[in-house]
């Protein structure tokens, strides 16, 4: 094979290389981003309906139930404009607490509240996860009339 | 005054190491040995005046001084000793501090090993290594100082994160960063081969094996990582591509690349600015991966906005290290040409598709992790890339990958398989197969496509990986240590391939609300909650649950899982109860109280798991067997001394 | 010095990154200074809420432990975190002074009359030059300064009885208030 034909090869092979990569990319991206929202986006309509997404906000003081002795939890998720209740059943995280930030990836249920399938939580020592902690913290704040 | 001496230490050290450079650079472009010898000695002298730093962080630690700030924000009077050391890199300064013991500590190696290198080469080494220390002392003293007073002193500390008093996560940071900095050495090599202009390969020879070592420790540190967040964290979970996870995992990958690369380039002269490519890579994805972890730029890009003084600076070095390597690789690089030539069968081009593979991988891993950056600076909204796309870009490359690995471990350098060869091979590959189904419908009952081709891909790697000394030893050839290596780390991978099939293909993971004398079964195991106590430790107070597992009425473990509250405070802390086997994991986690008497466990079932980090620690043997081959140790001295006497005029 | 094309493209995609990574760095053009943990707090003087004749600043409280937050009326948080600063103030450990940020000073001070004042004195900021200085980003946020003047700790969000026992609580000086 003269050096041109394995040079051309070469260059081909390199172009379905990264064509096939691409096209991989492409294929996983699709369905397995997840998109952030604060409740008041929720509320908003924001959030897709029917799809699974992430909501975060704090958990708000003394709204933590459970149904005695099952597995099922409720607590309420607020940015402190606007709260949404969620749902969730199984294990909750060591780092879960009320008053502290949270992450819930799920999907809205029937009825306003949220169906989490996971409750998130990092494994360091920040209370606020930083997505959670920029939707609360609003550098040109709106007046509010007391 | 202990914290003061370290303080004026850490001062030295940065002069040092502008010491270091400036006479290395300087040295080498006037010829003059006496800098040069200078530069070696400010070497010496960077080491001692770190240790000492490090030495006074560790003793005010030890001896609980919390008049420093950083001991005050994370020690505590009733941390045990093991833990307070530790706690010395438990947070961003201290462990700055780290990575600079260790970097001078790489250098002071690469010093006393290298006489035989041509001086100003050694010297240029040398000296790219200063400027990176430079960079590392400079980031501490001026916006991260361990050393800082707390007056007048707190009463307590704040204590360690609870889920850092852990003997694997504890020396977890050391390990990853013996690796993470190791890659700087091939880094400061590649630097100063660009910037000589040098067109011979014999860098790549003084290269390899300093990268063996630092690819062996970040494999020994991922797996340590793994295996930590699995008992510890993760509630069973092994990997979670997690940001902080691709961050390490990131450099592993362009390390081997850059293993096999340099393979190549010793051998045959080929690949040459690729390797260099990959050098710089290497250690840029280390740096990257320090950076962007600390700074939690990897989940919110106005992270850096809220400390922007160390966000300046460390987007300033990553520009200087990255962006000026790279602009002396487009410099140099296109000189580099060779045009040896090799069979599609041969050992350079299986070589070459490993390479193709492993850096697709590592693209589109990067991609991912990056994608969330790129979204969040351009405002498009907030998003994560979840598991689901990693495990399929990494799946897909590495598929091809493994099948080929079985064949290129026998194609020999330049010419290809031998027709002999051909023939075992194929008998392997059958017997790959139906082993595998076997296994399949054996031991768990069902044959499934994709676990049938990981079983089968993961024996076929095994056992190719054994014909390799059967045949040397028929032929009556030596084993060198180097090729032994080579084994060691294949199969290594094959039996990681086999666990990670297994447990990914069988696992079975469940929540269930459990009163005392319930019980559940799962995969043949029953789990029966027993037992519940209170227990008491160092620093803590908690509840222990027993879980007596059986099977077909055979009694096979007792499972303690606890949960602990810290005497500092903070949230309580799940220690899970897991039964180790080879064949498979029994785990059990203890949830919280839900009334009632009844408590949530979290129970798992994980088959093959053990495999995982038993296959790693393989790994990790093989590089250090290939690192310490005599071939490295003799024939380079003699080959180097000889062409440097050729040299002179 | 040649620098061919192919050979660039390493360098390119760094650059793009880098331009992303700097991104992340921009936000008030007045750019904010660092997070201030370990140097000394930024001194100020400005009228006090209560009565503009009055001034009150940073070196009313020096040689002791004391605690600076910053809030303002419109901030649902700082609404959220009251009671807890109400508490602690009554624990009487360490002096706390307000910073009211951009706010309206009538409100601000039915606000105090109202929901209680963990405050010592309360400094008014309308137009948030002091903030600036002290790299506030939001509200409410707090920070405790030692006797040397050191900021030693910044806490971001709505303070709890819980942080404030294991952030706080622990780097104050055994025993007394202030001193």
């Amino acid at each position: 094979m003269t050096p041109r034909r394995k040079r051309l090869l070469a260059v081909l092979g390199i172009l379905v290389g990264v064509g096939a990569a691409a096209a991989l990319a492409t294929l996983a991206f699709e369905d397995n981003l997840l998109y952030f929202y604060n409740p008041s986006q929720v509320l908003a309509g924001d959030a897709p309906q029917g799809r699974t997404f992430r909501i975060g906000g704090m958990v708000t003081d003394g709204s933590l139930e459970r149904t005695e002795g099952t597995l099922e939890v409720r607590f309420v998720v607020t940015d402190y404009r606007n709260s949404i209740p969620v749902r969730y059943e199984g294990l909750l995280p060591d780092l879960f607490r009320e008053g502290q930030g949270m992450i819930a990836h799920g999907r809205m249920g029937t009825g306003g509240e949220f169906v989490a399938d996971e409750v998130l939580a990092k494994h360091d020592e920040n209370y606020m996860p930083p997505e959670v902690a920029e939707s609360l913290h609003d550098p040109q704040p709106a007046r509010v009339a007391e | 005054m202990i914290p003061e001496l370290g303080h004026f230490a850490l001062i030295l050290a940065l002069l040092l190491s502008t010491a270091q450079a400036f006479f290395s650079f300087g040295g080498a472009a006037r010829g003059t040995e006496p800098w040069m010898a200078a530069g070696r000695t400010a070497v010496v002298g960077q080491f001692v005046f770190i240790a000492l730093a490090f030495g006074a962080l560790a003793w005010s630690f030890v001896e609980r001084d919390f008049s420093v700030l950083y001991v005050a924000s994370n020690s505590h009077s009733e941390l045990p000793l093991f833990y307070r050391i530790a706690a010395v890199w438990g947070a961003h300064e201290g462990s700055l501090l780290l990575w600079s013991l260790i970097l001078a500590g790489w250098t002071l190696a690469v010093t006393a090993a290298s006489s035989s290198l041509d001086a100003p080469f050694r010297s240029r080494v040398l000296g790219f290594l200063g400027l990176i220390s430079i960079g590392f002392q400079l980031f501490m003293l001026g916006t991260s100082n361990p050393f800082t007073r707390l007056m007048p002193a707190a009463a307590e500390g704040l204590d360690l994160n609870p889920l850092l008093q852990d003997f694997a996560l504890a020396v977890h940071p050391p390990i990853l960063y013996l690796g993470y900095v190791g890659f700087s050495v091939a880094f400061a090599f590649a630097c100063a081969t660009l910037f000589e202009g040098r067109l011979d390969a014999a860098w790549a020879r003084w290269t390899r094996p300093w990268t063996l070592v630092a690819w062996l420790f970040l494999t020994i540190g991922i797996a340590l990582g793994s295996w930590w967040a699995y008992y510890e964290l993760g509630w069973g979970g092994w990997w979670f591509w997690d940001a902080v996870e691709n961050a390490s995992f990131m450099p592993w990958l362009a390390g081997t690349a850059l293993i096999h690369s340099l393979a190549v380039t010793e051998k045959r002269g080929l690949f040459k600015s690729w390797t260099l490519l990959l050098a710089i890579s290497a250690f840029s994805l280390s740096l990257l991966g320090t950076f962007l972890v600390r700074s939690g730029v990897l989940i919110s890009v106005h992270a850096f906005a809220t400390d922007p003084e160390r966000g300046i600076f460390i987007l300033a070095f990553l520009t200087v290290v990255v962006g000026g390597s790279l602009l002396m690789y487009a410099w140099r690089a296109p000189r580099l040409k060779s045009s040896a030539g090799f069979e599609v069968t041969s050992r350079e081009s299986f070589m070459l598709f490993n390479n193709a593979l492993v850096v697709t991988a590592l693209s589109l891993i990067l991609l991912g992790t990056l994608y969330p950056l790129f979204m969040d600076a351009l405002e498009l909204g907030k998003v994560s890339v979840g598991p689901p796309y990693f495990n399929l870009v990494f799946l897909v490359p590495m598929l091809p990958l493994l099948a080929l690995l079985g064949v290129g471990m026998h194609a020999a350098w330049k010419r290809g398989l031998l027709a002999a060869m051909r023939t075992r091979l194929y008998a392997v590959a059958g017997a790959s197969v139906a082993a595998s189904a076997i296994i399949g419908a054996a031991a768990y009952g069902e044959v499934r496509p994709m676990t049938t081709i990981g079983f089968a891909l993961a024996i076929w790697v095994m056992l190719s990986s054994l014909l390799v000394p059967l045949v040397r030893l028929r032929s009556r050839q030596r084993l060198p240590a180097a090729v032994l290596g080579m084994v060691f780390a294949h199969f290594g991978v094959g039996l990681a391939t086999l666990g990670i099939t297994g447990v990914e293909s069988f696992k079975v993971e469940k929540d269930f609300a459990l009163g005392i004398g319930d019980g559940v079964t799962i995969a043949g195991y029953d789990f029966k909650y027993a037992a519940l106590r209170d227990v008491r430790g160092p620093n803590y107070n908690g509840v222990e649950a027993d879980v007596v597992v059986s099977r077909r009425g055979e009694p096979v473990a007792v499972l303690k899982p606890q949960k602990r509250h810290y005497n500092s405070g903070g949230n309580p802390l799940s220690e899970a109860g897991i039964e180790v086997g080879a064949a498979r994991d029994l785990f059990a986690a203890l949830g919280d109280d839900l009334g009632q008497g009844r408590w949530s466990f979290r129970l798992q079932y994980k088959p093959l798991i053990r495999f995982v980090w038993l296959g790693a620690i393989l790994v990790a043997l093989g590089g250090l067997f290939a690192a310490l081959d005599h071939r490295y140790r003799r024939r380079v001295t003699a080959e180097v001394r000889d062409a440097a006497a050729a040299a002179l005029p | 010095m040649k620098l061919s094309l192919r050979f660039l493209v390493p360098a390119i995609l760094f650059a793009a990154l880098a331009a992303v990574l700097a991104i992340g760095l921009r936000h008030d053009p007045n750019r904010l200074p660092s997070a201030l943990i370990g140097k000394p707090a930024p001194s100020f003087s400005l009228e006090s809420l209560g009565d503009p004749a009055w001034k009150v600043g940073s070196s009313d409280l020096a040689g002791q432990t004391w605690v600076l937050n910053v809030w303002g009326t419109w901030c649902p948080p700082c609404r959220e975190e009251h009671p807890t600063l109400v508490a602690i103030a009554s624990e009487n450990r360490v002096p706390m002074m307000g910073l009211n940020w951009r706010d309206d000073r009538t409100l601000a001070m039915r606000w105090l009359a109202q929901l209680g004042n963990p405050y010592v004195s309360v400094a008014y900021d309308p137009e948030g030059r002091t903030a600036i200085d002290w790299g506030v980003t939001g509200a409410p946020e707090t920070f405790l300064i030692d006797a040397n003047g050191i900021v030693v700790r910044k806490y971001v969000g709505p303070m709890t009885m819980d942080i404030w026992q294991k952030e706080f609580v622990p780097l104050l000086p055994a025993g007394g208030a202030g001193r």
